[in-house]
């Protein structure tokens, strides 16, 4: 017996050792076979789809559980109605950072984790992201609201002014994204308010006579997806209230629709991340923000298959040129003359915020009355 | 004499009682506790003030959508028990056993695909550069805006509650005794004079709640309005995501929800009182 277990070079000790290591395999690379551990994250649609998520859930045995709101209102109304530690990661419009702060529904973070060397000045000290000194959520991308077209309908130049909304060829023809911060801020910057947001009564008064004469024009207000088949159709020619976020994604698709930022300026939304108050995986939602806010994730998210955006890490235009110079290109985020930092710096872009001399509920209401109109 | 209440007949009503108070009394009661709360800084606390009703009463956008959505809903149920009849009486006394069965089956099947999916394909018909437009504009036609109007709302509507109105109206007119047809045309009543003055009085009942459920249907229908109707006239759905998406105005939509629940109860009210008046005593 032990002859022919030697002559197979198999002893019994050697036999029994195998044996116990081939039952401790799995033991042993338990980690690796291990459940993913899942990352709750509440965001805008497309923040979790795997053109933006893949990666990371490899790197890091992740898998989100995403939940998509249409609306900062509709994700307050969700965290508020939620117990804490529900959302590890949420991303939030700009405007709302504030309201997240201040019902305490957002962890605050340490700026050292985070590579803010690498953004542009101008979003090391993002507004909404700091209070009192203390920083509470990073901003991850950016866009600019400002004259959606379609591009038979109208030239470059045509569009590149407000007034074209009121074009008798448009009549029928002007959608509206259906929100009535965008495009009552539109209306507020062509009607020569420096703030578009910060205005007073009297101004406020213009703003809704203005708005108001626009009415006969409009041929529809629109959510997300009607904004998208309207102006995909061309049921819409132009559009108030939107950007590159709808109109890049439909580009990219061969229709014939773009938008610019008229002479009398443009909006900017941002998107800004946060952990949730209470997570449990405060650490794994702090890596996702690293990595996400990284030139690498930065390019990533550039091109987010869901809206395009712009990056505000600079390293992350730079890997951006290098991966997708022509979407790089298209969406402005190049060291020529005129890109997306130039038009900041040059002023022409104004944050969209919540009225300050105003309630948020003014404007809402006009915004109802316009409707009805 | 009342009879007292046995355990058999309570096995098979208290699970339906318990369904109405869990699924409607109770969200019912809360909504009516929810008009009340107030709003202060997006966060919602439990409160007893009239603010969100004299707020919503007050203001000429919420009457103005009440009466459009009213107008549409009577409009809808109208519109689509006329388009609906001729299909519903084809199939009741034109048809054979069969036939009648296989229309019924086709009846149904559109509830077998999403409604909102339905609506959308409607866009491809409707747009400009739609399938209608293009046919039309091969005959030398159009293009014409058929797409963000009130026609294109009512064409949603009819997609909606179309299938539904002919089946209700259907299961009316099968019903209905033979006799009394063969009767009127023995006494020389032409076949037009017998729908109106035998047919549709007989069936009443079912094609007045059929209206009614086309009715309830389209009142508080979000999907045409918008999708078909390019979000304008501004109906009370429309009007309760208006209110929503500023400030989590939840209680304000809340006092919209509430008028139209107490308006539909009247209107079924009424319509039921009229489907069954002088039916029995």
């Amino acid at each position: 017996m032990t002859k022919i277990d030697t002559a197979m070079g198999l002893s019994r000790r050697s036999l029994l050792a195998s044996g116990a290591a081939l039952l401790a395999t799995p033991m042993l690379s338990r980690r690796a076979f291990a459940a993913p551990t899942e990352l709750t994250m509440l965001a805008w649609y497309g923040h979790a789809e795997p053109d933006i998520v893949t990666e990371f859930e490899a790197e890091n045995n992740v898998k989100f559980i995403p939940k998509y709101y249409t609306g900062g209102d509709n994700m307050l109304g969700l965290i508020s109605q939620s117990p804490p530690g529900t959302f590890d990661v949420i991303l939030s419009d700009a405007e709302y950072v504030q309201a997240l702060n201040a019902a305490g529904y957002v962890e605050e973070l340490d700026p050292a984790d985070y590579a803010l060397d690498d953004y542009f000045p101008e979003f090391q000290q993002f507004p909404g992201n700091w209070q009192d000194g203390k920083l509470f959520s990073l901003v991850t991308r950016f866009g600019f609201l400002g004259v959606a077209y379609n591009t038979d309908a109208l030239t470059e130049a045509e569009a590149a002014n407000y007034n074209v909304f009121w074009d008798p060829k448009l009549t029928g023809k002007v959608g509206h994204f259906d929100w009535h911060l965008p495009n009552l801020g539109q209306m507020s910057l062509l009607n020569g308010n420096a703030n578009p947001y910060d205005i007073d009564e009297a101004a406020w008064a213009g703003v809704q006579e203005k708005t108001m004469s626009l009415r006969p024009q409009v041929g529809g207000f629109f959510d997300y997806g009607g904004t998208f088949s309207s102006l995909n159709d061309g049921q819409m020619l132009a559009f108030c209230g939107i950007g590159d976020w709808i109109t890049g994604v439909l580009e990219k698709n061969g229709a014939k629709v773009k938008s610019v930022i008229p002479e009398q300026g443009g909006l900017q939304w941002s998107e800004c991340f946060s952990i949730g108050k209470g997570s449990a995986k405060a650490d794994l939602a702090k890596k996702w923000i690293q990595y996400i806010t990284s030139a690498k994730g930065q390019a990533k998210s550039a091109q987010m298959a869901a809206y395009p955006a712009l990056i505000p890490n600079a390293k992350g235009w730079e890997v951006l040129q290098a991966e997708n110079p022509d979407e790089a290109k298209r969406q402005g985020m190049t060291k020529d003359a005129g890109n997306a930092m130039d038009m900041i710096r040059a002023g022409r872009i104004k944050f969209r915020e919540w009225p300050i001399q105003q309630d948020l509920e003014t404007w809402n209401d006009f915004w109802s009355e316009y409707k009805g109109a | 004499m009342r009879r007292p209440i046995s355990l058999y007949g309570l096995t098979f009503s208290l699970p339906l009682l318990i369904w109405q108070v869990l699924f409607f009394v109770f969200p019912l009661l809360f909504l009516v506790a929810l008009s009340f709360w107030t709003v202060k800084n997006f966060v919602m606390s439990p409160d007893f003030d009239a603010v969100n009703w004299t707020t919503m009463y007050d203001r000429a956008v919420f009457w103005q959508a009440y009466g459009t959505t009213l107008a549409l809903a009577a409009a809808a149920s109208v519109l689509t028990s006329v388009l609906a009849f001729p299909a519903s009486y084809a199939i009741a006394f034109k048809m054979s056993e069969t036939t009648r069965r296989w229309a019924v089956f086709l009846m149904v099947i559109p509830f077998f695909t999403s409604y909102l999916v339905r609506v959308y394909s409607w866009q491809i018909f409707l747009s400009d550069n739609g399938i209608i437009n293009v046919i039309l504009g091969g005959i030398g036609l159009g293009p014409y805006q058929m797409l963000n109007t009130v026609g294109a709302t009512m064409i949603g509507y009819l997609t909606l509650a179309f299938p539904l109105v002919v089946l209700l109206q259907l299961f009316s007119l099968v019903f209905i005794d033979r006799t009394l047809i063969e009767a009127a045309h023995n006494m020389r009543c032409g076949r037009l004079r017998t729908v109106f003055e035998v047919i549709i009085p007989s069936a009443r009942t079912g094609l007045v709640i059929a209206a009614l459920f086309c009715f309830i249907l389209a009142f508080g229908d979000f999907v045409s309005p918008v999708y078909l109707g390019g979000g304008e006239p501004t109906t009370l759905s429309i009007l309760i995501t208006d209110t929503t998406k500023s400030g989590q105005q939840w209680p304000r939509a809340a006092v919209i929800a509430l008028t139209m629940i107490g308006t539909l109860m009247v209107v079924a009210f009424a319509a039921v009182k009229f489907a069954y008046k002088g039916k029995s005593k």
